[in-house]
């Protein structure tokens, strides 16, 4: 079967289907009496919060090639990354509601300088990803949610590079791209990612155990359990 | 129309670690105290509660613990050319709010600064000669010497109850502590914290190389505790969410644990949250304060509180931007040298080596604020100016604080940042890795100072504080100095791979990465009321009932993280403010 433009190959899915299993299989060995949790929106079902549909596709794109799916280790795809960033931007963050913005802005300034731009994050989404998707068609002939994995990972290059020379109200586009894909990779799975703890589960980060005294004086040795998350999902 | 609210006799602005501390000592003296914080209440129960509090993305990354730049914050520069630039977004440096302060969600690492410290200046041009300094160098002595202040320091850490190894009692050093520590009166309240592999790792190298490690000192409990307000701690869980966080097991020294709970059951003390002062009232003849002015956030309006005294505790940057506000005392101007408020703003150098062990397993999730050993043997009184070039010291300490994977994922040079390539790389190197951090002095300079910016305004249309601020080259000999000694250690642990984060010649002050809340002078102690907004015991030398607390005092900054040394001041000059100020309210010098 064909992939699909614009979503994961079917490959991926179906990996992504089956990690879950995997995890409801785990859970229900080692806790028969807790309820196996419903299994959640497929995300070409999902309806997001604030992303369009083309900016979903470039976002699900985008993130199933900055944290793949083969390999070793789950991709951004399996672990529901897109939803995590959909439900960011949709949020405090997307809106920069946190950080002082008034002007008289300065966006070319050295980036040393930090967030200079008048543009909040969730518009930066909104208009780099049409200038990008522009810059994609003139460079590769197609927008970058249609190309191949390998022309995109090109692209996406370009993009850290600059070598498109985005104008400097959007030159955060890319480090914040990446920046919300890997918070959604590793957060609590409450915020929509790292679903099934499986990021945590892939490096050996216990989650919110948070309680280690008689962990401390155990040099050298691999600590042995699985993650717990904040609302009680065990590993 | 501003509401008048009724007297008190000491009005504290900000009810952090300073404010507890002033809190229950004035209480302690009969005094109607009122402390007024901007930011929100909490308490351990329910506000730090477990599993709530440790979430990395809320606490950790969107830093909900922090004062939102929204709603405060200063513009930066790096040159007297430049243009100042709004902090938007946090990043270098993260400003506390709410009960407690920052003293909620700091580390904990606690120090008394090294003796050469307090009377540097005098120290440098004795032992080495004016011309080790360089030309724009501002740096002085403390007007208060460090047998002065030792039983307050002292204090301050049986206070905050502080675990760790002396090194130096009354002139006897003992085997295991830091044996270039000053001499203290007693040893810690608590023994020192059992450290995690890669301190000790560390620890063995640096004893192996003629080092002397000794443990990290830090207000993290080590065992169970009662201090002199009959205040509990429990011993620390190693939780790996110190730092950004507060603490869910009474462990962590703060405010809180430490004072609050017992001020608040004082009949004469009063809190009132959401209340942020705008500014300090002067008295028609300038010399006295007569209270401050603050916006009630409840009521949406602007409220004057009098008071009899008035004590600032609202943070370094925030003491200053009152000060500059209210138009108490000289701004200071770095093109003609003049005035005082705002001059000798400095911070800290930090730099180190992150060491890869392919096979080994560090389980970085275990830890806390304060882990790991340290060495001072290129503390500030171990260094010979003259010959090196520069002026300054570091601690260094291998201890890991926390694994949280969102914002500490250390990778070797050459790790792709994104795609196969990075997956694999967090797969093969998370908990395989350790780091040595030197943690370097700052001293002050003419072109680095504080002001009020001509441009942006806060909230209230106040105009905002101005930082003026880079990184001094003497600074930068000092820290590849420091990588230079380093390296070698690094290397005699013979990992996989390492790799060095030392800043170099020509670098910017960054304010993106997080470096330290180390913030410090801008209203500095002194002897001379031309270099100093305060004297010896904190007092105002404009207005005699105003005194200022916290790192903002310090005249150049030490090598050390500030709090053991802003407690320990908080002591001394609320001694001095109960026995000598309040039987005879006047300047005290
Ligand atoms: C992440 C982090 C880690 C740190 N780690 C360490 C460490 O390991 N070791 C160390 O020594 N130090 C550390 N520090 C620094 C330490 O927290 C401070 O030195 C200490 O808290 C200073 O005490 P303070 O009373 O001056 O300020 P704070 O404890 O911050 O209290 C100031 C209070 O005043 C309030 N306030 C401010 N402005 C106003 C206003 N206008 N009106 C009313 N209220 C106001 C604030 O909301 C705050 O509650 C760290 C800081 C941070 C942020
Ligand atoms: S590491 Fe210890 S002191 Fe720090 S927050 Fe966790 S339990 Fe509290």
């Amino acid at each position: 079967m064909r992939d699909l433009p614009g979503l994961p190959s079917r490959r991926t899915f179906l990996k992504a289907s089956a990690a879950s299993a995997a995890v409801a299989g785990v859970a229900a060995v080692s806790m028969p009496a807790e309820a196996a949790a419903p299994a959640p929106t497929p995300l070409t079902e999902y309806k997001p919060d604030c992303l369009k549909p083309t900016e979903w596709a470039f976002v699900m794109a985008a993130v199933a090639r900055l944290i793949p799916s083969d390999g070793d280790g789950p991709g951004a795809i399996e672990t529901r990354v897109p939803v995590f960033i959909d439900k960011q931007l949709a949020g405090d963050f997307g809106k920069a509601s946190d950080w002082y913005m008034v002007g008289p802005y300065e966006p070319a300034a050295s980036p040393l300088r930090g967030w200079q731009t008048p543009l909040n994050p969730l518009e930066i989404y909104q208009q780099a990803i049409p200038v990008f998707d522009d810059w994609c068609k003139a460079t590769h002939g197609k927008i970058f949610a249609e190309l191949d994995a390998a022309t995109q990972d090109k692209a996406l290059t370009s993009l850290q590079k600059d070598e498109m020379k985005i104008k400097p109200e959007l030159r955060e586009f890319f480090g914040i791209l990446l920046a919300n894909t890997k918070e959604g990779y590793f957060a609590d799975p409450m915020y929509g990612g790292n679903h099934g703890m499986a990021a945590w589960k892939y490096i050996g980060f216990p989650g919110a155990r948070g309680s280690y005294k008689e962990w401390v004086g155990k040099h050298n040795v691999k600590y042995p359990l699985g993650p717990v998350s904040i609302s009680g999902e065990r590993g | 129309m501003a509401r008048t609210e009724k007297k008190k006799d000491v009005v504290l602005v900000g009810f952090g670690w300073t404010g507890a501390i002033m809190g229950i000592e004035l209480a302690n003296e009969g005094l109607e105290v009122l402390a007024l914080e901007r930011g929100h209440d909490q308490a351990t129960v329910p506000d730090f509660q477990y599993p709530e509090m440790i979430d990395e993305l809320k606490y950790g990354i969107r830093y909900g613990m922090m004062e939102k730049p929204a709603n405060t914050t200063v513009t930066i520069r790096r040159s007297l050319d430049e243009t100042a630039l709004p902090y938007r977004s946090l990043g270098t440096f993260l400003l506390g709010t709410g009960v407690g302060g920052a003293g909620t969600h700091w580390n904990g690492l606690n120090w008394r600064p090294m003796q050469s410290e307090y009377h540097l200046k005098s120290y440098v041009t004795e032992k080495f000669g004016a011309g080790v300094m360089t030309e724009d160098m501002t740096i002085q002595n403390y007007p208060v010497t460090y047998d002065e202040l030792e039983p307050f320091f002292d204090r301050f850490e049986k206070v905050a109850g502080i675990s760790g190894q002396a090194g130096n009692v009354k002139g006897k050093i003992v085997e295991g502590g830091n044996p270039f520590e000053a001499p203290r009166s007693d040893d810690y309240p608590m023994p020192a914290m059992p450290s995690t592999w890669d301190g000790v790792k560390f620890r063995d190298a640096a004893k192996a190389a003629g080092y002397h490690p000794f443990p990290s000192p830090g207000g993290i409990a080590s065992k169970d505790y009662v201090n002199e307000y009959n205040m509990q701690m429990g011993p620390c869980n190693h939780c790996g969410f110190c730092e950004r966080y507060g603490c869910y097991n009474y462990s962590k020294s703060s405010p809180q644990t430490a004072i609050i709970d017992a001020l608040k059951r004082k009949k004469n003390f009063e809190y009132r949250v959401n209340s942020e002062v705008l500014r300090v009232e002067k008295a028609a003849d300038g010399k006295t304060v007569t209270g401050v002015t603050y916006f009630d956030h409840k009521t949406g309006e602007e409220v004057f509180q009098p008071a009899d005294l008035v004590i600032l505790t609202a943070f370094a940057l925030n003491n200053v931007h009152l000060m500059l506000v209210s138009g108490i005392g000289q701004p200071y101007d770095p093109v003609t040298n003049e005035g005082v408020v705002g001059r000798n703003y400095a911070y800290q150098i930090t730099g180190g080596y992150t060491l890869f062990f392919k096979d080994e397993n560090f389980n970085p999730f275990i830890g806390t604020g304060a882990n790991g050993f340290c060495i001072d043997d290129f503390g500030i009184d171990n260094i010979d100016f003259a010959k090196e070039g520069f002026i300054g010291g570091a601690y260094w300490r291998a201890g890991q604080t926390n694994g949280q994977p969102g914002h500490t994922m250390a990778l070797p040079a050459g790790t792709p940042s994104w795609g196969a390539g990075w997956k694999k790389g967090i797969g093969e190197w998370y908990g395989h890795s350790m780091n040595i951090g030197a943690h370097g002095s700052v001293m002050s300079y003419r072109g680095h100072y504080l002001d009020l910016d001509p441009t942006y305004k806060d909230r209230h249309g106040r105009p905002m504080m101005r930082m003026t601020y880079n990184w001094h080259p003497n600074e930068i000999r000092q820290t590849q100095f420091m990588k230079s000694k380093m390296e070698p250690l690094a290397k005699s642990m013979n990992p996989t791979t390492l790799q060095e984060g030392f800043k170099k010649e020509g670098a910017m002050f960054d304010v993106r990465p997080y470096q330290t809340t180390h913030n410090t002078g801008g209203t500095v102690t002194g002897s001379d009321p031309k270099t100093s907004v305060l004297n010896r015991y904190l007092q105002s030398w404009d207005c005699h009932n105003l005194f200022v607390m916290g790192a903002n005092v310090f005249p150049q900054n030490t090598q050390y993280n500030p709090t053991g040394m802003v407690g320990g001041l908080a002591y001394w000059a609320v001694h001095h403010i109960r026995k000598d100020y309040l039987p005879n309210p006047r300047p005290l010098v």
